[in-house]
């Protein structure tokens, strides 16, 4: 009989010394500090920015980075470290919205798939073949050409692309945990479905999800960037990384930094979240926690 | 293998219905009126009209999905709004780039992928490894559309080696096309070889603990012998996978890629009829898109089949 669990449980977040394991991990300790600093950044752009980022300077423009303008300025004399700073709020709420539905969607019907198996299960499982076959930006694309650019249709595209993502781990995850005594053995004391899936499996399967949430973050990012680059994400004048870059390869000849700077900012949001979930991942395998 | 390759044939062709229904759900039924979105708010009722009655949008949805699936399947794709032109000269004028990019950018993350995750497990836990695997962790956060941007930043502003962006056509040689796509479709190889060389690093770890490993090296063979004429050969079932996986977004990565370098292909072109409110060319292209990802998920499937034949066997 099995008595030890081999599934990764957010139990162990609160096991004495997770933490201080946590800190000496190297991918979970540099994650977590790009992390915050991205949190920070777009925290502080409520409270104060070195400059207005709406506001345009024509007689500034182009300026390369200098004590006033640290980072320099773009075409419209606009300072681009008040620009980073207020863009990391549309990052952060595209990722945000859109990994929480797909995690409360696809978490639910995974769940729902676990639990009922048969002709359900099939269903929630084809219907996420046919949706794998639509990357995010396919599916941006076909909702802004109905019905119109916008960060809001970019929420929505990204987060039904996170869906059968979420589905898929969470059902893989559940059926592992339905087939432990402690479930069978919930069962045979007359516990329903419900109550088995919302006290053992869901808790048991939830570093897994709180794992994959960090990646489908990164993965958010990335989709919102890339949609506001190409004029169908955060539209103007509300700053975006993606739309910097966008604007900054227009004047690749005359300020090549303006290029760097969005570019290196998504590239470390995302470093940040992806090492957060590795060392998450690690973290909280039991097996790991064993061996040390 | 005759009962697995049936299946799976099912399978295929229930995603692409699926994939259609969805794609016509989105870009037909849910606008409401198609002709009023292709006319644009300020166009007249009677203008509109004219429009819906020449789409046949007056007929019911399903008539309007059949007569679709219909022209797909005999190459008949109405014609563009924008351009005038029937859908399937412009789709097929422009994939005559997007394929050989996208082929392109595959053999590069191939090639990228199997030397770096190969060489990380050789030099599993050394500094080669880490810093391999640190390479790969930048490579997996840059944005392809960035990376497009530093390249064309260091080789065309810079360096001047290569233009900044557009393609003349392959009328004008085989080798200046190839030398337009270089960097697109470096730029989509680098995002993709980084994820790829992780799974395949993890893979070659994995077979070089089995004993037939243990065996060659018993007997004599080199390291390199064994790395690439035993362990790779077991390795690569997973790597082909994942492949199959990634291919989906690299046509994702392509629509964005061509945007950058000003290429006249298929992402450029969905581009353009969204700009346009050309619904009818937007829906083909999707569909299009979604029909190469479903139909190359396929074939890794079949391919898996081939390579480990306990695949067929466990399905069966």
């Amino acid at each position: 009989m099995s008595s030890i669990s081999t599934t990764p449980s957010a139990a162990a977040l609160t096991l004495p010394g997770f933490w201080h394991r946590a800190f000496r991990h190297r991918s979970f300790t540099i994650g977590a500090i790009l992390t915050a600093l991205l949190l920070i950044a777009a925290t502080l752009s409520y409270l104060w920015t070195p400059w207005s980022p709406y506001e345009m300077d024509m007689a500034s423009k182009l300026q390369p980075p200098s004590g006033a303008h640290w980072l320099g300025t773009d075409t419209f004399g606009r300072d681009v470290a008040s620009q980073l700073l207020v863009g990391a709020r549309a990052s952060i709420l595209v990722g945000v919205i859109a990994v929480g539905i797909g995690l409360t969607i696809g978490t639910a019907l995974g769940l729902l798939a676990s639990a009922r198996r048969g002709w359900i299960e099939e269903a929630i499982m084809r219907l996420s073949d046919f949706s794998m076959a639509f990357p995010a930006i396919l599916s941006a694309i076909m909702l802004t050409a109905v019905f119109g650019a916008g960060i809001v249709n970019a929420i929505i595209a990204i987060g039904i692309y996170n869906i059968p993502t979420f589905a898929r781990i969470t059902r893989a995850s559940a059926n592992a945990i339905w087939s432990r005594e402690y479930v069978a053995a919930a069962r045979a004391c007359g516990k329903g479905q419900l109550a088995i899936t919302l006290q053992h499996v869901l808790p048991n399967i939830s570093a897994v999800l709180i794992v994959q949430i960090t990646i489908r973050f990164a993965i958010a990012i990335l989709a919102e960037a890339a949609l506001s680059y190409l004029g169908l994400g955060t539209q103007p004048p509300q700053p975006s990384w993606g739309r910097m870059l966008s604007e900054a390869q227009t004047m690749m000849f005359q300020a090549p930094l303006l290029a760097v700077f969005p570019g290196l900012a998504i590239a470390l949001a995302v470093m940040g979240l992806n090492l957060l979930g590795d060392g998450l991942r690690d973290l909280l395998d039991p097996r790991l926690a064993r061996a040390r | 293998m005759s009962l697995f390759l049936f299946k799976r044939f099912v399978t295929l062709i229930a995603t692409l219905i699926g994939a259609s229904i969805i794609v016509f759900l989105v870009l037909e039924i849910l606008p409401g009126n198609a002709a009023q979105i292709l006319m644009g708010p300020d166009a007249s009722p009677d203008a509109v009209a004219a429009l819906a009655a020449k789409l046949g949008l007056d007929q019911p949805a399903w008539a309007r999905y059949w007569h679709w699936i219909d022209g797909l399947l005999t190459g008949n794709l109405g014609d563009s709004y924008a351009y005038s032109s029937p859908v399937i000269d412009l789709i097929l004028e422009r994939l005559a780039l997007t394929i050989p990019l996208a082929v392109l950018a595959m053999s590069f993350t191939t090639v990228l992928a199997l030397l770096v995750g190969v060489t990380a497990a050789a030099r599993h836990n050394k500094l080669g490894d880490v810093g391999l695997m640190g390479l790969t962790q930048v490579g997996i956060a840059i944005p392809n559309f960035w990376f497009a941007i530093l390249l064309i930043l260091v080789f065309s502003v810079q360096l001047q080696w290569f233009s900044a962006g557009g393609f003349e056509g392959w009328d004008e040689g085989v080798l200046p096309g190839l030398k337009a796509l270089l960097l697109p479709a470096l730029s989509l190889a680098v995002v993709q070889a980084a994820i790829l060389a992780r799974i395949t690093r993890s893979a070659v770890l994995e077979v070089m603990r089995e004993d037939f490993v243990r065996t060659a090296r018993a007997k004599g063979v080199s390291q390199r012998a064994v790395l690439w004429r035993h362990v790779l050969r077991n390795a690569l079932i997973p790597v082909i996978t994942v492949m199959g996986m990634q291919f989906s977004e690299l046509l994702a990565g392509t629509i964005v890629v061509e945007n950058v370098f000003y290429l006249p292909g298929l992402g450029r072109l969905i581009f353009q009829a969204i700009s346009n409110r050309d619904l009818i060319v937007v829906r083909n292209c999707v569909m299009l898109l979604a029909a190469m990802v479903v139909i190359v998920n396929f074939v890794v499937d079949v391919l898996y089949a081939v390579i480990d034949p306990r695949i067929k066997a466990s399905d069966i």
